[in-house]
């Protein structure tokens, strides 16, 4: 029986849309927290770090997002974990997330002319003072830009884990078309969506950019 | 007792030997210009004082800090050391009092009041006193190597190490630069500045060292290293003119 696109089916797949929000939120915000470790770590004087955090960037990047959702899925529910497709899916988006976060700001930092670095120790700052109050605010403005460019990248990917069942944005259009046959209306939609929350983030950082800008100019 | 000694100082980078047994006393309210060939290992020799190297042999004792080869205690050091380089490196992201006043704050916790005097002093030592909220940016680079020398007196250093701060600078912006260590040195403060401006060492540097090959090849008081200097390499370096 084929159902007609209406109001309904809308609906149905808007509200998905929180779980691509919510799932794009927490792959930030924990992914992100582990990206600062590991982009302190690579930036360390520690070389163990270093070689520790290049290992993880590698390995988080040469592995496709999709394998670290199955391992995250199914490979933990071997382990004794029972997860919730929605649980595994925020771990998997985290990993990954912590991986190109962690490139992007080790970037960051190390754009830092060294000078800065070698004025701040001549006025005898401790590393975590130099950290603090000389490199990262200036590592922060770099790494807006890139960072907002790869968020905006993380919304679209959380697409990945409809196929582990999680009924995120895409998925939602899926089982919205496959009742419906009327795929232009129902991934136009889902498109439309994904643009709306994409394309303030976009807004968001220009104006950001824009700020930083004029204060220092200013 | 001095502020500065460097007793028989051995820097290597690898396996080329940068600094071969340098000697070198700082009395207090001293101003000592050190001269020298591009290469001879004078920056080498002013970032050792301030522990930026580490050396491989020797002693070198600042206000009571000892630097060995074991590299401790270089925080407590640099503290009581400023340097001055050739770039300003002022911190972008900070305006012109907030650069002075970060040092103190952070490193020596003093309160904010304290903080916000020393910046007001030692931007009016070094003729800036109305350009306290702008930002670096805006400065030209005479202005800014100023604040920069503002920013390490901030920290009230027992002595003040430069490191060619004029080169980088146009020539019409060298003068206020070397007005400002002039006037630091006549309120007092020991001074050790490698430069090129020859001139102004003779007037200024009531000692002065010329450094050849990592040694010190002579060394005696401004007026005779500049009138009638006694080896060979000094009197071609002069002689050369070099810039
Ligand atoms: N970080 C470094 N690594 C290797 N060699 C260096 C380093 N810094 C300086 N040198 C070498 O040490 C010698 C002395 O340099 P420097 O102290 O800068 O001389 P100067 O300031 O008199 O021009 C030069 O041959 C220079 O190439
Ligand atoms: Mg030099």
């Amino acid at each position: 029986m084929i159902r007609q696109f209406t109001e309904s089916e809308f609906l149905f797949i808007l509200a998905s849309a929180r779980w691509t929000l919510l799932l794009t939120v927490m792959a930030m915000l924990l992914g992100g927290l582990l990206g600062f470790l590991v982009a302190l770590a690579r930036t360390s004087h520690l070389a163990p770090l270093r070689v520790l955090a290049a290992g993880w960037i590698g390995l988080i990047q040469g592995v496709p997002v999709l394998m670290l959702l199955f391992l995250s899925y199914y490979g933990l529910s071997l382990a004794g974990f029972d997860l919730p497709p929605l649980i595994a899916a925020t771990v998997s988006m985290a990993l990954y997330a912590s991986g190109y976060l962690g490139e992007i700001w080790r970037g960051s930092i190390q754009a830092v002319p060294w000078q800065q670095w070698e004025a701040s120790s001549a006025l005898a700052f401790s590393r975590p003072q130099q950290y603090r109050y000389i490199i990262l605010p200036q590592a922060v403005r770099i790494a807006i830009p890139p960072t907002v460019g790869f968020l905006v990248q993380l919304v679209k990917n959380t697409s990945i884990v409809s196929i582990i069942g999680v009924v995120e944005l895409a998925r939602a259009g899926n089982l919205v078309n496959n009742a419906t046959f009327q795929p232009f209306k129902v991934f136009g939609t889902v498109a439309a969506i994904y643009f709306i929350i994409c394309w303030p983030i976009s807004l968001l950082a220009r104006r950001l950019e824009g700020r930083l800008h004029a204060r220092r100019a200013g | 007792m001095p502020v500065v000694q460097v007793e028989d100082v051995h820097k290597r980078f690898g396996a080329v030997e940068v600094l071969k047994g340098i000697d070198l006393t700082v009395e207090r309210g001293e101003v000592i210009a050190i001269i020298g060939r591009s290469g001879s290992g004078k920056s080498t020799l002013l970032r050792c004082i301030n522990g930026l190297e580490q050396i491989q042999s020797g002693r070198i004792e600042v206000s009571g800090h000892v630097i060995d080869a074991s590299g401790k205690g270089l925080r407590d050091l640099r503290k009581d050391v400023g340097i001055v380089f050739q770039s300003y490196n002022l911190f972008p992201h900070l305006r012109v009092g907030e650069n002075i006043m970060l040092a103190p704050r952070v490193v020596l916790g003093v309160s904010k009041a304290e903080a916000l005097s020393r910046a007001r002093e030692t931007l009016a030592e070094v003729g800036l006193a109305e350009r306290f909220d702008a930002w670096p940016d805006n400065l030209s680079g005479g202005q800014q190597q100023r604040v920069a020398i503002a920013r390490s007196l901030a920290m009230r250093p027992k002595v003040m190490l430069f490191d060619e701060v004029t080169s980088a600078l146009d020539p019409e912006l060298t003068g206020e630069v070397l007005a400002t260590m002039e006037r630091l040195a006549e309120h007092g403060m020991t001074m050790l500045l490698v430069t090129h401006e020859m001139a102004f060492a003779r007037r200024v540097a009531t000692t002065t060292v010329f450094m050849h090959q990592g040694r010190v090849w002579e060394m005696g008081p401004s007026e005779r290293i500049f009138g009638s200097p006694q080896t060979p390499e000094l009197r071609q370096f002069l002689g050369s003119g070099l810039k």
